[in-house]
């Protein structure tokens, strides 16, 4: 018998019993499907932050204080990494396009009769706009004079100028912010909200403002020029290596320590992302064991289906042996019903689990992303559970004794 | 007239299950049947004549004794040997028709070629080799019926296409006409009359006189062992008739 009749009989058997057929395989369906989207998901939540960090800037370094080797109780020493850290390492370290630090502040923003609470007042340094990969939409960014002098000058996120002016011109205004009064020099362009952060409702100023201001809270004012991080942007991929080392030098001497007992961490963009990647690695595992096991739950539905149908069909399987089927007709049959089951189910969980990640995408504020290597495993994974789950019923069915068959009611 | 022998068992015994509870459903059967011959095999429920019938075609192995079919000997062989011989060689008709149920007459005609072993026969030739045994049956309007669709006497014609199909040298039939009014059994014993005309060699069991009365000998069974082998006296009556019809006209 040809492996095309094989398949034919099996198809016709299948057929036989359409609704069973497709209940048979909504396991499998569910199954695929689930690995399919699962994946989508977590690669789509990837994708994202891979995404924001990418968007934070190109070629970024950040420096950021490490209290790994304080023990309890013990104070840091050292002045921690600073503003002028920052200056440093404009000033020493070549083939750097850009130092960036911030410090945040919370504060009441008022202009005219308007009133707004909780307005995330950004103090940065003048390269921040290059280093962020923002633009300026009208006037200008703050100076280095004004840095220096700590100039109350403001530039605005866009939203928060539409909200503050409307259509009229912000540029020349003056903002009261908390309790000091600042000039409005420059409007942003409006940012897609990369790096999960919208920058469109803040407040631009000088970092030395917020230092002298905004930093009203003790611990904060204690902390003087104290600053969390520092961001340096490096002009050539290449020197990324070498510039951290530079850093690293110079930070080490500037705190007076040495290179094992670094009081700081340098870490680039394709570090975070690598160690977002281990985490969402993790939860992918844990998704893709989900999956794999409903996908087993849809093979040992197969199993049971078909053991129901071998008994069911005792004397259909009689009547084939009776006039010439041998055993191994008989398994393949079986067993080729059984991966036709697998891989129609297969495909219609491909089809609706690449359709539920598109609607999931397009729906939630999730995003997705279809990897063809999910869809080849979860198809042949499909199959595979066809086909070991298929044995032991064509298996038994190839075993029965005709006349005892052909008995069966 | 030395026919060459289809059927030749020896000391044929079937016993079946263990122990104390052991049925001897065949005892010691010695029997020979030629080619082109028409045996109907008698005898009392529980004789013994499905069992025989069982081995003669090749589902069931004897416990001992051997069993030569067309000079070959098939008491010793595997279930996969015996499913090619129950193909090839054998064409067996149930009482209860054993068609498969939501399965054209044709395709139920077809399925012993699917089952051909080698030689690969054509869809095409299938289907013609099908058509013509379903003719041979005078079913040429009945090929797309389904099985629940036709007649109990319809149902056992289409068996005997099926069984006619793979060209076999034994036909056998396990009371063909258990189940069928007057009418269809004489209709069924007519095609089965017309196929031993032709050369067919048939064993077939009954246990009604009339039925018996179509073949040429009548083997009876008594408790597993055969009671009398006796060539038939009588003239079937459809043929009996067919010569009255024929005196008259
Ligand atoms: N599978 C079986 N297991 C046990 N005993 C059986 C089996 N098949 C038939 N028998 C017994 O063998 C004897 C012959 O049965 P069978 O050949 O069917 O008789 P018949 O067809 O002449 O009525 C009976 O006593 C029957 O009960
Ligand atoms: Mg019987």
């Amino acid at each position: 018998m040809n492996s095309r009749k094989v398949i034919r009989i099996a198809w016709e058997g299948l057929n036989r019993n359409k609704l069973r057929s497709l209940l048979t395989m909504l396991g499998v369906i569910i199954g695929v499907a689930a690995v399919i989207i699962m994946v989508a998901v977590s690669a789509g939540t990837e994708a994202t932050i891979a995404e924001q960090i990418q968007g934070l800037g190109t070629n970024l370094v950040f420096i950021q204080e490490s209290f790994t080797r304080m023990t309890p109780g013990q104070r840091q020493t050292g002045n921690g990494l600073t503003f002028e850290d920052a200056d440093a390492i404009k000033e020493n370290i070549p083939g750097i396009s850009g130092v960036v630090v911030e410090q945040n502040a919370s504060e009441t923003v008022k202009y005219g009769g308007q009133s707004i609470d909780d307005v995330s007042v950004l103090g940065t340094t003048i390269d921040f706009p290059e280093v962020r990969d923002m633009t300026i939409a009208e006037g200008r960014y703050f100076t280095q004079t004004e840095l220096d002098r700590k100039s109350k000058v403001a530039v605005l996120g866009a939203t928060l100028a539409e909200e503050l002016f409307g259509s009229n011109t912000a540029i020349g205004q003056v903002i009261t912010v908390g309790s000091v009064k600042l000039t409005v020099i420059g409007v942003m362009e409006e940012k897609g909200s990369t790096g999960g952060v919208d920058y469109n409702s803040n407040v631009f100023t000088p970092i030395t403002v917020v230092f002298a201001k905004f930093n009203r809270d003790p611990f904060a004012r204690m902390m003087g020029n104290r600053v969390r991080m520092i961001y340096v942007a490096v002009e050539n991929e290449e020197d990324i290596e070498d510039t951290i080392y530079q850093i690293e030098l110079l930070l080490a001497k500037r705190h007076e320590v040495t290179l094992d007992t670094l009081d700081f961490t340098v870490t680039t963009q394709d570090d975070i992302i690598e160690t977002q990647e281990s985490t969402t690695a993790a939860f992918r595992n844990l998704l893709g064991w989900v999956a794999g096991v409903s996908l087993l739950v849809g093979g040992i539905g197969i199993m049971n289906i078909m053991l129901v149908s071998v008994t069911e069909r005792t004397r259909e399987i009689g009547i084939r042996q009776s006039i010439g089927a041998t055993p191994s007709d008989i398994r393949r049959q079986f067993l080729t019903e059984a991966l036709l089951l697998s891989l129609v189910g297969g495909l219609i969980g491909v089809i609706s689990g690449i359709a539920g990640a598109k609607i999931f995408g397009a729906v939630g504020d999730m995003r997705t992303v279809v990897s063809i290597s999910s869809v080849i495993i979860a198809f042949s994974s499909a199959a595979a559970v066809g086909i070991f789950f298929g044995y032991f019923p064509a298996n038994k069915a190839a075993q029965l004794d005709p006349i005892e068959a052909l008995r069966h009611e | 007239m030395t026919q060459k022998p289809i059927i030749q068992i020896e000391n044929l015994t079937k016993i079946y299950g263990v122990g104390d509870i052991q049925v001897k459903a065949l005892e010691n059967v010695t029997m020979t049947v030629h080619e082109g011959e028409f045996v109907a095999i008698m005898g009392p429920s529980g004789s013994g004549k499905s069992t025989l019938m069982n081995i003669l075609g090749c589902l069931d192995r004897p416990s001992e004794g051997k069993y030569r079919l067309a000079g070959e000997d098939v008491s010793e062989m595997d279930k996969i040997q015996l499913a090619i011989i129950r193909n090839q060689k054998i064409g067996f008709i149930f009482q209860s028709y054993n068609l498969l149920p939501r399965t054209t007459a044709l395709e139920n005609v077809m399925l012993p070629m699917v089952y051909n072993r080698g030689n690969d026969i054509p869809d095409d030739e299938q289907r013609q080799r099908a058509l013509k045994a379903l003719e041979q049956v005078g079913l040429a309007e009945r090929v797309n019926h389904q099985p629940q669709e036709l007649s109990g006497g319809q149902c056992q014609r289409v068996a005997i296409a099926r069984a006619l199909v793979n060209k076999p040298v034994l036909i056998l039939a396990d009371e063909p006409t258990g189940n069928l009014d007057t009418k269809s059994s004489v209709e069924i014993m007519s095609i089965l009359t017309k196929l031993h005309e032709e050369g067919k060699t048939i064993v077939m069991v009954t246990h009604e006189n009339d039925i018996a009365s179509y073949s040429q000998r009548i083997i009876r069974f008594r408790d597993g062992q055969i009671d009398t082998d006796k060539p038939n006296g009588h003239k079937p009556m459809l043929q009996m008739k067919k010569e009255v019809d024929h005196e008259l006209s």
